[in-house]
């Protein structure tokens, strides 16, 4: 028997220091020398993933507070609106109308609050008499009745809607972008138009209507006084229609059928709220496409950071001999990398929200829209800057580590 | 050897002689001891650097290892540091068997049972004095107030407490090499290797800090020194001199 054999594995043993360990605090220490000496570098490598964070950040930012200020401007508006419009006529030279008496018949359906209608009128408007009749500038003429705002939902810029007096006479009120057009801002100019040969007052200048904007390029006239000077139907062409929200679905459908009982078939009804938020729905591929380039942008950064990291490991050969030779193990070594590259890229990470939270901030006081930043898109760009870090410091993190210490503590 | 005997970490002293009275008194007093070590490079033929070398040195020794450039110096350093492991032989460091040893248990071996000390400082640019004395407790696990109060200690020791907030870009290289020692003696080690300690310093300033070593060693510290300068070796008490991968004489001058 040797004199090894006769060895217990025990002894000896007591004479091993215990093993190297790194306090956590200290992780984050060694990990961070390499930022602190290299600022200029850090700050640099950390602007390539701030850029993606950061128009990540953003593009969820907009998108959510264009939802938020959409959904309060629809709430606003009202998702209880309806539109029933005729169908296109097949006689000839006929104009497409609802029956006579589509509105009196729609205001006996229970759950209806309010209905309006509107019919094309055969005229121009005009500034005054000295136009040259064919610069209509692209504004209609439509005759309505006194409950066309209730049921439209619009609101006067100036003066008043038509009401049960003035229906009868020559008074007109403007949609927003026909007043501007004719160069009309208040009622208060006391203002006249000329309407196919006659003088219109005007007594009312209305505000944009986001449910309805092809009639902010119309003017409206009293039915009665249409029928008088310009021969207009009586019959609606487009009726408007508000009803108790929980009803909708059942007003929906008898709307056509009761607007227009001998074609029932081709009346349209929609509800306007829908087109807005269609509208909004297109927007949501180009946020995706957005999207993309911001994930393209945070995957550059990261192959940044990877070569950045590389090149640190090719320097500091010789600091991790002596951090080797000072009792740190392979482990602590790729450690230390690897919580380099993480803190890089959450530095990035960091920048790059508090950039995009200052982009929607800034788009939102622009667009004059509802400011809505979600928590989540905050929390999901540190955390895909932590993923990305520590993808980006594996590969080096781990060459570091394998580094033989008598190799790296001699200058090449 | 087996395995389980390898992990034992029993000295060489031990193994020559287990059951002799006194035996374990031996393997205390000795810090280092190599037996028949060989380190082979691969390549053809194969390069042996290192060709059968037994060296032994004790508790409180200063032995300088003196030899022309090719004659092994450094590849004997890098095994007695612990940075390397030989082809053939055994090493053992104040009691442990180095061979079969895992990295963790290598690497605490390294960090606190040796002070390393390099020609060329080796201190990290973004820690001050303190931060760099103290980088071998960080890895040992040993609290920052008390790591500090250390790392200070060590400093004032060789001389440079005045200096323990400069970063090394702001200290001479004298100096340099005074936090470098500091950092090597800081954990208190059973041997402190130095590998050309004065080779990028004149001489004065070369002077000054094997005067230093010598103190330490004054004090109980043991010293190994490996250069090339005769001249240094000269001040050693014991020196072994290296040719062609052995040691061609190991001679004690008493003074």
């Amino acid at each position: 028997m040797t004199a090894l054999e006769t060895l217990e594995p025990s002894r000896g043993r007591g004479d091993l220091p215990r093993p190297s360990h790194l306090r956590p605090a200290d992780v984050l220490a060694v990990g961070s020398v390499g930022m602190r000496t290299r600022r200029l570098r850090t700050a640099l490598t950390a602007l390539g993933i701030a850029i993606g964070i950061a128009s990540l950040v953003a593009v969820m930012g907009i998108s959510s507070s264009s939802h938020k200020d959409l959904d309060a401007r629809l709430n606003a508006l009202g998702t209880n609106r309806l539109e029933v419009q005729a169908g296109q006529s097949f006689t000839p030279g006929g104009t497409p109308a609802l029956d006579n008496n589509a509105l009196a018949m729609i205001r006996r359906i229970g759950p209806v609050e309010a209905a309006s209608g509107i019919t094309t009128v055969s005229a121009t408007v005009l500034r005054n008499n000295f136009v040259n009749p064919s610069e209509t500038g692209g504004i209609s003429i439509d005759s309505t009745d006194q409950f066309f705002a209730q049921a439209t939902g619009a609101t006067m810029a100036s003066g008043q809607f038509l009401n049960a007096a003035n229906v009868n006479y020559p008074a007109i009120v403007l949609g927003a972008t026909s007043a501007s057009r004719l160069g009309i801002r208040s009622v208060n100019q006391h203002a006249r138009v000329y309407v196919s040969g006659h003088f219109f007052a005007v007594v009312g200048i209305l505000k944009p209507i986001p449910l309805f904007p092809n009639l902010d390029t119309a003017a409206f006239i009293g039915r009665p006084v249409a029928a008088t000077l310009f021969a207009t139907s009586l019959a609606p062409d487009t009726a408007f229609v508000v009803t108790v929200p929980a009803q909708l679905d059942t007003v929906r459908s008898v709307l056509a059928a009761t607007a227009d009982p001998a074609a029932p078939g081709e009346a349209a009804v929609t509800r306007p709220s829908d087109a807005i938020a269609a509208k909004q729905a297109v927007d949501t591929s180009l946020t995706a496409l957005l999207l993309g380039l911001g994930g393209v942008a945070l995957v550059v950064g990261g192959i940044g950071i990877a070569n950045v990291m590389v090149i640190s490991v090719l320097e500091r050969r010789t600091e991790i001999g002596v951090r080797r030779a000072l009792g740190a193990t392979k482990r602590h070594v790729r450690l230390q990398f690897l919580v380099e590259a993480v803190l890089l890229s959450l530095l990035g990470g960091i920048l790059g929200v508090v950039l995009g939270v200052g982009v929607t901030i800034g788009y939102a006081h622009v667009q004059d829209i509802k400011l809505s930043i979600p928590a989540l898109a905050a929390a999901a760009g540190l955390g895909a800057a932590i993923v990305v870090g520590a993808l980006a410091g594996i590969s080096p993190a781990s060459r570091a580590a394998r580094l033989a210490p008598a190799d790296a503590i001699r200058p090449l | 050897m087996s395995g389980e005997a390898q992990a034992s970490g029993a000295t060489i002293s031990e193994l020559a002689a287990p059951d002799e009275v006194g035996a374990r008194d031996t393997a205390r007093s000795t810090v280092l001891e190599l037996r028949d070590v060989v380190k082979e490079y691969a390549g053809t033929p194969p390069v042996r650097a290192l060709d059968g070398v037994d060296l032994s040195v004790r508790r409180g020794e200063m032995v300088g290892i003196v030899g022309p450039s090719g004659s092994g110096k450094s590849t004997l350093l890098n095994l007695l540091g612990l940075l390397d492991r030989p082809t053939e032989g055994t090493i053992a460091l104040d009691g442990v068997l180095v061979a079969g040893l895992r990295d963790r248990q290598l690497s605490a071996l390294r960090g606190r049972r040796i002070g390393f000390i390099f020609q060329t400082f080796n201190l990290i640019d973004g820690l001050d004095g303190v931060e760099n004395v103290a980088l071998g407790l960080t890895y040992a696990g040993v609290r920052a107030s008390e790591r500090r109060r250390r790392a200070t200690e060590a400093l004032d020791r060789v001389g440079l407490a005045h200096r323990a907030t400069h970063r090394p870009s702001q200290l001479s290289g004298g100096e340099r090499q005074r936090v470098a020692i500091a950092r090597a003696i800081v954990t208190d080690p059973a041997l402190v290797l130095a590998d050309e300690p004065t080779g990028n310093l004149d001489t004065r300033t070369g002077d000054t800090i094997i005067e230093t070593l010598s103190e330490l060693h004054a004090d109980g510290s043991t010293i190994v020194l490996i250069t090339h300068d005769t001249a240094i070796a000269q001040r050693m008490p014991r020196r072994v001199t290296m040719r062609d991968g052995r040691i061609e004489s190991d001679e004690v001058v008493s003074r």
